[in-house]
């Protein structure tokens, strides 16, 4: 293999679908190993040799693949991936390490650090390429606290530099086919101290924000209303999901699967409707991925209005009764 | 089952307050100074969790925390929860630790502690929220870890049957002791008690111990023993070329739905 700068990508895959952010990363690491000077960019994947994935890795972005020869191992299996990847990369030795912050993924990413004995930034929100004392190397992006503050977290000093993304920061993209190979690796699986007995795949909820083509998200501002009555009716006119921020959480007024953000779900509607969400970097780095975004809130200052396509300032129970009003209109003539 | 219960709980600023809260650029450390601080709410979970077991395996809970010396509150409220006794891992060596060296810490403090033969954790915190403490300390231990757990029904004394939550439903685990399981709020409804119970707590121990207490080398934890470093404060921004509409709430309303509905978007 090509001695140049090493960027890999970990792929989350299920049922022979490779996940989206998984996707989404092999896409950034291009850039990353390109802004690095030139580099290559590795899939690493275990638990499938299903040619349609390989093929799909090497469309998204992959130069090489790294695939573990023993096929029964399971993603389930956080011991053995992590054993898997942390031999890989101490033979490798990648300068950068990306993992979708999954349920899964971020329990073998932190594993594996360990293993590594290498820093691990959870859930960033942009990934760069810096000189800092003469050192390149990846500054990674979390979201901080309060509006749309950022952190921006280095590891200078070991490596490889590893970083877990959601899905939805870092969209898909196809790139023209590379010639790239299939490097089969020997992989162990660890003693099994887990079993497991059962997945069970949930329903397709035909409500959920992350498959909607329309959500409305309602924020804290919707307690002017007493709740997301209003929101809800708003979401079942226009045929999509109601969704919400972490407060409306915490005041109960819809059930954790359907927080937007960070801590929930990245969601990317043709069209999404925030209402009083003051728009922090936990909330909007998750909804980036909407073609057309409408914000209500009533603080011109909000940062939801930044990343707005349109945008209305004002008092919600003065607005949101007239903005159903005047779609039911529009429904009703059609 | 052979041995204690550790449940690992961490302070953190009251969620109101978390708006409130800023970094020392400098240091890249964060000003909590005035903000109230509680247990990490899902790790008052893992204490229930922690508790309900205990009851049908008759070991003890110990709560663990490393943290400033006001971390010693978030001991007292576990331990009137019903922990029968605490370690606080307490030492200016710790501070500034990332998670790696927070693990370290903490799998220094289950060693020091003995006999522990299940730690249970929040699955995430409500300041920093990277979800990773819970598996490195199971590497650091070598031990087995499922998180995002919903349900945890004990077996024989030798395994755990769980059922943990993941993006595409749910996935029924069988766990073999020693392990870490980290918890996620849907688990139970946390005891609150009641002033006989924060009476009893008071008779309770809470031992405090330093870096050296827990063997670990204090060039290994805290900020020297971390790997990922602050380095500075930025802002996100998203910036699309968004039209914010002006007028009546009437007239912004009309031009919001024909827009909408010349982009074919309603
Ligand atoms: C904004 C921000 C972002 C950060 N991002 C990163 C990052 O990307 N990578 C990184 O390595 N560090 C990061 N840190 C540092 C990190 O917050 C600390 O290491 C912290 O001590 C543990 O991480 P956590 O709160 O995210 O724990 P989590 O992994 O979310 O906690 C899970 C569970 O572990 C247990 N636990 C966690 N901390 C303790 C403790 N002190 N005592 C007892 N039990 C505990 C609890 O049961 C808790 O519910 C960040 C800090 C800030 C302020
Ligand atoms: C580790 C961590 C993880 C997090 N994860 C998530 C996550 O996954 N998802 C998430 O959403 N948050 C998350 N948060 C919280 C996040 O930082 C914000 O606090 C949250 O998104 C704010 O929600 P909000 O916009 O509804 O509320 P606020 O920020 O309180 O905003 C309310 C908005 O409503 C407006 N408003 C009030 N009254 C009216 C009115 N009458 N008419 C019109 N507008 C009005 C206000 O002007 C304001 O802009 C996380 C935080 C941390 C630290």
């Amino acid at each position: 293999m090509k001695n140049t700068h090493q960027v890999w990508v970990w792929i989350e895959h299920h049922k022979d679908v490779i996940n989206v952010g998984s996707l989404g990363l092999l896409g950034k690491a291009r850039e990353l190993a390109q802004q690095l000077g030139g580099g290559n960019v590795a899939a690493v994947l275990a638990g499938t040799d299903s040619p349609q994935i390989t093929e799909e890795l090497f469309s998204y972005g992959a130069d090489d693949i790294y695939l573990a020869d023993d096929k029964s191992i399971s993603l389930f299996d956080s011991e053995s991936c992590a054993g898997f990847v942390a031999g890989l990369a101490r033979e490798h030795k990648p300068e950068i390490m990306l993992w979708g912050a999954t349920s899964l993924g971020k329990e073998i990413a932190a594993r594996a650090a360990v293993k590594l004995d290498t820093g691990l930034t959870a859930h960033c929100i942009a990934l760069d390429i810096v000189e800092i004392d003469n050192v390149t190397q990846l500054a990674a992006s979390v979201s901080g606290w309060g509006g749309n503050a950022i952190i921006r977290i280095i590891c200078p000093q070991k490596r490889p530099q590893m970083a877990t993304v959601k899905a939805g920061i870092f969209p898909p993209a196809r790139f023209e086919k590379r010639q790239g190979g299939i490097i089969r690796v020997k992989a162990a699986q660890s003693p099994a101290r887990i079993e497991v007995i059962e997945v069970i795949t949930a329903p397709e909820r035909a409500d959920a924000p992350e498959q909607a083509e329309v959500v409305v998200a309602g924020g804290w501002g919707m307690s002017s209303l007493g709740g997301l009555e209003q929101a809800a009716e708003l979401a079942k006119l226009l045929g999509g999901s109601l969704g919400g921020t972490r407060p409306s959480v915490d005041a109960g007024w819809i059930s954790h699967d359907k927080m937007i953000g960070q801590s929930g779900v990245s969601i990317s509607p043709r069209l999404l409707i925030t209402l009083g969400v003051s728009g922090a970097a936990q909330f909007t780095s998750t909804v980036q991925s909407s073609k057309f975004i409408m914000a209500i809130d009533k603080n011109p200052d909000a940062p939801i209005f930044e990343m707005a396509d349109l945008g209305i300032i004002g008092d919600l129970p003065e607005i949101l009764p007239r903005l159903i009003e005047k779609i039911k209109a529009v429904k009703d003539k059609k | 089952m052979p041995g204690d219960i550790a449940v690992c709980i961490k302070q953190v600023p009251h969620p109101d307050c978390l708006a409130k809260l800023s970094l020392d650029a400098a240091r890249g450390t964060v000003n909590r100074e005035g903000v109230p601080a509680v247990i990490n709410p899902v790790d008052r979970n893992a204490v229930e969790a922690s508790l309900r077991l205990r009851e049908k395996l008759r070991n003890r809970v110990i709560a663990l925390t490393m943290g400033p010396p006001a971390a010693r509150k978030a001991l007292e409220d576990a331990l009137a929860m019903g922990a029968d006794y605490a370690v606080h891992l307490c030492d200016r060596a710790f501070a500034g630790a990332d998670t790696l060296a927070t693990a370290r810490a903490l799998a220094g403090g289950i060693r020091s502690t003995g006999g522990i033969a299940l730690i249970i954790c929040g699955n995430t915190t409500i300041d920093s929220g990277t979800g990773q403490v819970a598996a490195q300390l199971a590497e650091m231990l070598d031990f087995p870890c499922v998180t995002d757990i919903e349900e945890i029904m004990p077996e024989d004394g030798a395994s755990l049957l769980v059922k943990r939550a993941w993006e595409q439903g749910d996935i029924r685990v069988r766990v073999r002791l020693p392990a870490v399981l980290a918890v996620n709020a849907k688990i139970n409804q946390p005891r609150l008690p009641n002033v006989l119970d924060i009476m009893a707590a008071r008779q309770k121990e809470i031992k405090e111990w330093c870096a050296a207490d827990a063997k670990v080398e204090a060039g290994c934890v805290g900020l020297a023993g971390s790997p990922t470093q602050f380095w500075q404060a930025g802002e996100f921004h998203a910036r699309r070329q968004g039209e914010i509409l002006r007028g009546s709430p009437d007239e912004m309303v009309a031009a919001a739905v024909d827009k909408l509905k010349k982009l074919e978007l309603i």
